[in-house]
């Protein structure tokens, strides 16, 4: 057997624990394994990359793994469990990245793919294209969720389209003249700006409340870059690894858009949250009022109630109240309420993030019910404490056709019969959307960061 | 080869759609995590155009970089996601997603 049959060998070794670790992870008994499982494929194929015959430069080689292990781990390790959408837009922008340059790199060191096969150029500068967008992309959504960038929906107007059209077709019209025999680096150059630029516009008019969809949509990008650039290496790994994270990507994509009621193709057209209603006023020009709450009245009305229901929301993860709620919620408890948390499946900026952070807090798992399940209690319900969730209790979504939020599935918090929101102002939502659930007769407000507030009726309660 | 190539991509695309096309809520973040980290082998990429020879110190800046950019893929990727699922494991009596899934 020569030595490139062992590295295939390996390769499909590690392609199959890629599959099998990714099966894994559908599970949530076995997912640990799974993720681990499919580290264990990726040292393989690492391993048997570095045995192809002719290996050299290794110690360039090693001082890029060495950097990039040197940022990666502490950023791994140090990331809070709160920020965790960000950094995975940021490792996956890294990705694009990395497929881009060695796109750029192939282009440089055949003469503009001259002695490559022609599917070589084509499949490399796929990847350069849609690795750039990939990069600029996450970069843009790691900024509007780290809030450096402001998470509403920047565009420039209806051109929007228009001027992201022109730069795929001039993207594309690069790549034509470089497989028609174009060597001038020029045209390389002017190709992954385009890319870049275009990655730029495309995540900028979309609003905060869409980005988990766009960073899966990104994700699924970056795997089929990637398994373009195994076609154009002639490698094994790389195609089924980037193919098989480029289809499972889409397929997550889209649940996650159904979850919000929103079609991808309209995210990606961005405007969600455009149409901005200015608080203060109702629709008829009336004053509308808000009723603001303290902690002691909280506390008292939760404590004489039967069935609490807590709606999280980002609010909660940014306060990093997770530990606060669980106690405040123990109490209640031990009070004899009934609580459970109504955990809407985008709540927060990632699907499953406050099933996470409440999991991290040792909530009982039986005590999250999920939307549906959710939504048939609210009418038994005597107190619904929101704690910083705002669009995904939007009763908009239900009732106003013009809401750009129509037709979202939300929590009914409404139903209940008293609702307490835990908010830091009077400030739209991530969507930039008026809720008209706090001028609600029903609903009180009681402003503040989250954590502290929740700290404060854990306190009123103990005296009580 | 390309024919072969192609044809591994359309089986690959297959497998990961009839992977995925039933998970938990919960376990979308971490499920992105982790599909996440292992678009991070374009790493393998980097290393087999630099180490089977480029030229010029332009083009060897960039493989680093390259190789750097999708060694923290790679890692930070599977890090995330481990420290993330470490999260849902051994919640003494809690009752497993599993059990509980519509």
């Amino acid at each position: 057997m020569s030595r490139t049959d062992v590295i295939q060998l390996l390769y499909i070794v590690a392609f199959a624990l890629f599959i099998y670790g990714l099966m894994g992870l559908t599970g949530p008994r076995t997912a640990v394994r799974g993720n681990r499982i499919a580290a264990v494929g990726m040292a393989i194929a690492v391993v048997a990359t570095l045995l192809i015959p002719g290996m050299g430069n290794w110690g360039l080689i090693i001082l890029g793994v060495a950097i990039g292990t040197a940022v990666g781990i502490p950023a791994a390790r140090q990331v809070k469990m709160t920020a965790m959408p960000q950094m995975v837009a940021l490792f996956n922008g890294v990705g694009g990245g990395a497929v881009a340059l060695i796109a750029w790199v192939e282009f440089r060191h055949s003469a503009g793919f001259a002695d490559e096969a022609t599917y070589v150029a084509i499949f490399s500068l796929f990847a350069a294209i849609v690795g750039s967008v990939s990069f600029w992309g996450s970069n843009i959504a790691f900024g509007k969720l780290q809030e450096i960038i402001p998470g509403r929906p920047i565009s420039i107007g209806p051109a929007q389209q228009f001027v992201n059209l022109a730069l795929l077709a001039a993207a594309v019209a690069c790549a034509v003249a470089i497989v028609a025999g174009s060597d001038a680096e020029i045209l390389m150059i002017a190709l992954l700006v385009a890319a870049a630029v275009l990655g730029n516009f495309l995540v900028l008019p979309i609003g905060g409340a869409d980005m988990p969809v766009v960073i899966s949509l990104l994700n699924a990008f970056t795997g089929l870059s990637a398994a373009a650039t195994g076609v154009a290496l002639n490698n094994t790994a790389l195609i089924v690894a980037g193919m098989i994270v480029g289809a499972s990507g889409s397929i997550l994509t889209n649940l996650m858009a159904q979850a919000m009621n929103r079609s991808i193709p309209a995210i990606v057209a961005g405007g969600f949250g455009g149409v901005v209603t200015a608080g203060g006023t109702a629709d008829d020009g009336t004053e509308r009022t808000v009723r603001s709450t303290s902690a002691a009245d909280a506390a008292v009305q939760m404590a004489y109630a039967n069935r609490v229901v807590v709606v999280p929301g980002y609010g909660m993860a940014v306060a990093q109240a997770q530990h606060a709620v669980h106690e405040m919620t123990k109490l209640l408890e031990q009070k004899g309420i009934e609580v459970s948390f109504a955990i809407h499946p985008v709540a927060g900026r990632m699907p499953g993030h406050m099933n996470v952070l409440l999991a991290e807090a040792d909530v009982p798992y039986e005590q999250l019910h999920e939307m549906d399940e959710a939504n048939s209690e609210f009418g038994r319900t005597d107190v619904s404490l929101v704690i910083g969730a705002n669009d995904v209790t939007n009763p908009d979504a239900r009732n106003k056709a013009d809401s750009p939020i129509y037709g979202m599935p939300i929590l009914n918090v409404d139903e209940s019969r008293s609702v307490i929101v835990l908010k830091r102002s009077m400030n739209s939502g991530f969507a930039g959307i008026d809720n008209p659930l706090f001028y609600n007769e029903r609903t009180s407000m009681l402003f503040g960061d989250a954590k502290a507030s929740v700290g404060d009726i854990t306190e009123e309660l103990k005296a009580l | 080869m390309l024919l072969t190539n192609l044809a591994i991509l359309v089986l690959a695309g297959f497998t990961g759609y009839l992977t995925i096309s039933k998970v938990p809520n919960t376990l979308h973040t971490p499920l992105m995590s982790g599909t996440n980290a292992i678009h991070g082998i374009v790493v393998l990429g980097g290393i087999i155009v630099l180490g089977l020879g480029v030229d010029g110190f332009l083009n060897k800046f960039l493989l680093v970089i390259a190789i750097a950019f999708g060694t923290i893929n790679v890692v930070g990727g599977f890090l995330v996601t481990d420290r993330m699922l470490e999260m849902f494991k051994s919640k003494p009596g809690a009752a497993r997603p599993e059990e509980d899934a519509e």
